[in-house]
């Protein structure tokens, strides 16, 4: 048997157990064609349950298990490193459970968390660099950490009280659906819930990139005077907590 | 390419660093003198684990222990990992870096386990290629290591005439496991003797000491125990016949409190200083 059809049907036993490719591999040995499946499996649920203990704990560990075999059966692993793949376990959950954005939205909490953790890391604005910025052109550089989707349900509330190992409150739908940012300063993840205009001035100061983008969306929302005031306000808080880790030319300065 | 250096020689003794003992390491002078880490776990962007790694190396010299490398696979090495793992090396300038004589990865599948190669010579010259591009891709030569197997193979040769003529090839060093010897021995019924007998001394650089457990039908690489007597004397008459090499107790599961493991690494090197008597 050739090297490439050895490891083809390895694949075919590991991701779907293929008989025949199991006799082709190891004829009357089957005992240690187990031994690989069952490391196979056990190592990305292992990994699944590693990534995701906080919606582990919210649906049950064998609600869990169904989904984590469920995953392995639709999406065999495919990138260099087996923290990678919850990446797309959210895709499953939202197949299994297509009517609880609680599930969906917790899953989300935690995968962010995973990729801040060992994102690129970055340093806080120097306040003193701030003089000399030209606002009106101004670019916004966002710590790579970040990560920004929208939130229907109290998931960050069932992912807070399970990590610190309190009892979750039950899931319930927001009044009025919001944001969850994700992003780490310095070492430490942080999350926190945005209100709906906060998230629009987020997305957009992140769609665009520029200072004087969200000033004109805030003076269109808020007239110019408030505008002008939430834009400056919103800024000042976005780099003291270190959700904005630059401030880089527009390209008119580069122009010049 | 002119030839890369050979893996420098070391006789220290080391664990590897996992988690659980990071504040050991951090906190107090541990008695070691090397660490080994998996390459995989800090071959990311930032954060907390490489401003650990880069603390720690402050302390103690460094191995890159991968796991991913896939140095069997037909379809050849991935650059992006190559990528990742040199920028990794070049900044923490290890002591080796190795992986496994393994496979894990066909076209865009990747088991992260360490599956079997046949001992044929195709897969021979497939190892060869890949390690070629690998040593080439890193600017060093690596180590490689004998794994763990529950299935084998019909070849053209065993497993340490394998190994022997991989590292003669390629220039590479060998990663010695001497658990992995142990199992695979009992797996498949060959003499552990007549392997440690068959690997060429000059080319090995490191040795693994490790735990296993009984399955049902096979010996199992699982990490999660002591080592056993059976390995102990087995490490016993490796180092009768290599001399003085680099030593660690590997440990992935059931991590005990650090003083454990470094109770262990006194017997490594008690029996070592023994043989070498």
């Amino acid at each position: 048997m050739s090297l490439l059809a050895l490891q083809s049907d390895f694949r075919s036993w590991l991701t779907g157990a293929s008989g025949d490719a199991g006799r082709r591999l190891a004829g009357a040995c089957d005992a240690g064609l187990r031994v690989y499946q069952n490391n196979y499996r056990a190592q990305l649920v292992g990994c699944l349950e590693q990534t995701f203990p906080c919606l582990r704990a919210f649906v049950g560990p064998d609600a869990f298990l169904r989904a984590a075999v469920s995953h392995i059966d639709r999406r065999p692993p495919s990138a260099w490193t087996l923290d990678a793949y919850g990446e797309r376990f959210g895709e499953t959950l939202v197949a299994l459970y297509p009517d609880n954005p609680d599930v969906h939205e917790l899953a989300w909490i935690e995968w962010a968390m995973n990729t801040a953790f060992v994102a690129h890391d970055s340093l806080p604005l120097d306040a003193a660099t701030l003089g000399a910025v030209e606002w009106d052109s101004a670019r916004l550089l966002f710590a790579p950490s970040l990560r920004l989707a929208p939130l229907t349900t109290n998931a960050v509330d069932i992912w807070s009280a399970l990590n610190e190992g309190r009892e979750a409150p039950e899931a319930r739908m927001l009044e009025q659906a919001g944001a969850m940012l994700v992003w780490r300063p310095a070492l430490l993840v942080r999350i926190r819930v945005l209100d709906r205009a906060t998230h629009e001035a987020l997305s957009h100061a992140r769609q665009h990139g520029r200072f004087d983008m969200l000033c004109a969306l805030l003076v269109e929302r808020l007239g110019e005077q408030a505008g002008v005031a939430e834009a400056g306000a919103l800024l000042a808080d976005w780099i003291g907590s270190e959700v904005v880790v630059g401030l880089a030319p527009g390209e008119d300065d580069h122009a010049s | 390419m002119p030839a890369l250096p050979s893996p420098p020689r070391f006789s220290g003794f080391g664990l590897g660093l996992r988690r659980e003992h990071y504040q050991d390491f951090l906190g107090t002078r541990v008695p070691v003198d090397f660490v080994e880490v998996i390459s995989e776990n800090f071959m990311i962007d930032g954060g907390q684990p490489r401003h650990i790694l880069r603390q720690v190396r402050e302390r103690h010299p460094v191995i890159l222990h991968g796991v991913s490398m896939s140095i069997g696979s037909h379809d050849g090495l991935r650059p992006d990992y190559l990528r990742r793992l040199k920028a990794l090396a070049d900044e923490i300038e290890p002591l080796y870096v190795s992986d496994h004589l393994s496979w894990s990865r066909i076209g865009d599948f990747s088991s992260h386990d360490l599956l079997p190669l046949p001992y044929t010579l195709e897969a021979l010259d497939t190892v060869c290629d890949n390690i070629d591009m690998a040593q080439e891709a890193l600017g060093r030569s690596m180590l490689f290591e004998n794994p763990s197997s529950y299935l084998g193979f019909e070849g053209d040769m065993s497993e340490w005439e394998f190994l022997a003529q991989m590292a003669r090839r390629t220039g590479c060093g060998l990663l010695l496991d001497v658990n992995n010897v142990y199992v695979s021995a009992g797996n498949h019924g060959f003499d552990p003797h007549a392997f440690l007998d068959g690997i060429p001394a000059e080319h090995v650089r490191q040795i693994h000491l490790a735990g296993h457990s009984q399955g049902k039908e096979l010996l199992i690489d699982t990490h999660d125990q002591p080592v056993t007597d059976g390995v102990w004397a087995l490490y016993a008459y490796a180092v009768a016949r290599l001399g003085p090499v680099a030593t660690m107790i590997e440990r992935d599961a059931d991590i005990p409190p650090l003083a454990e493991l470094l109770a262990e690494l006194d017997m490594a090197r008690g029996l070592a200083l023994k043989e070498a008597a």
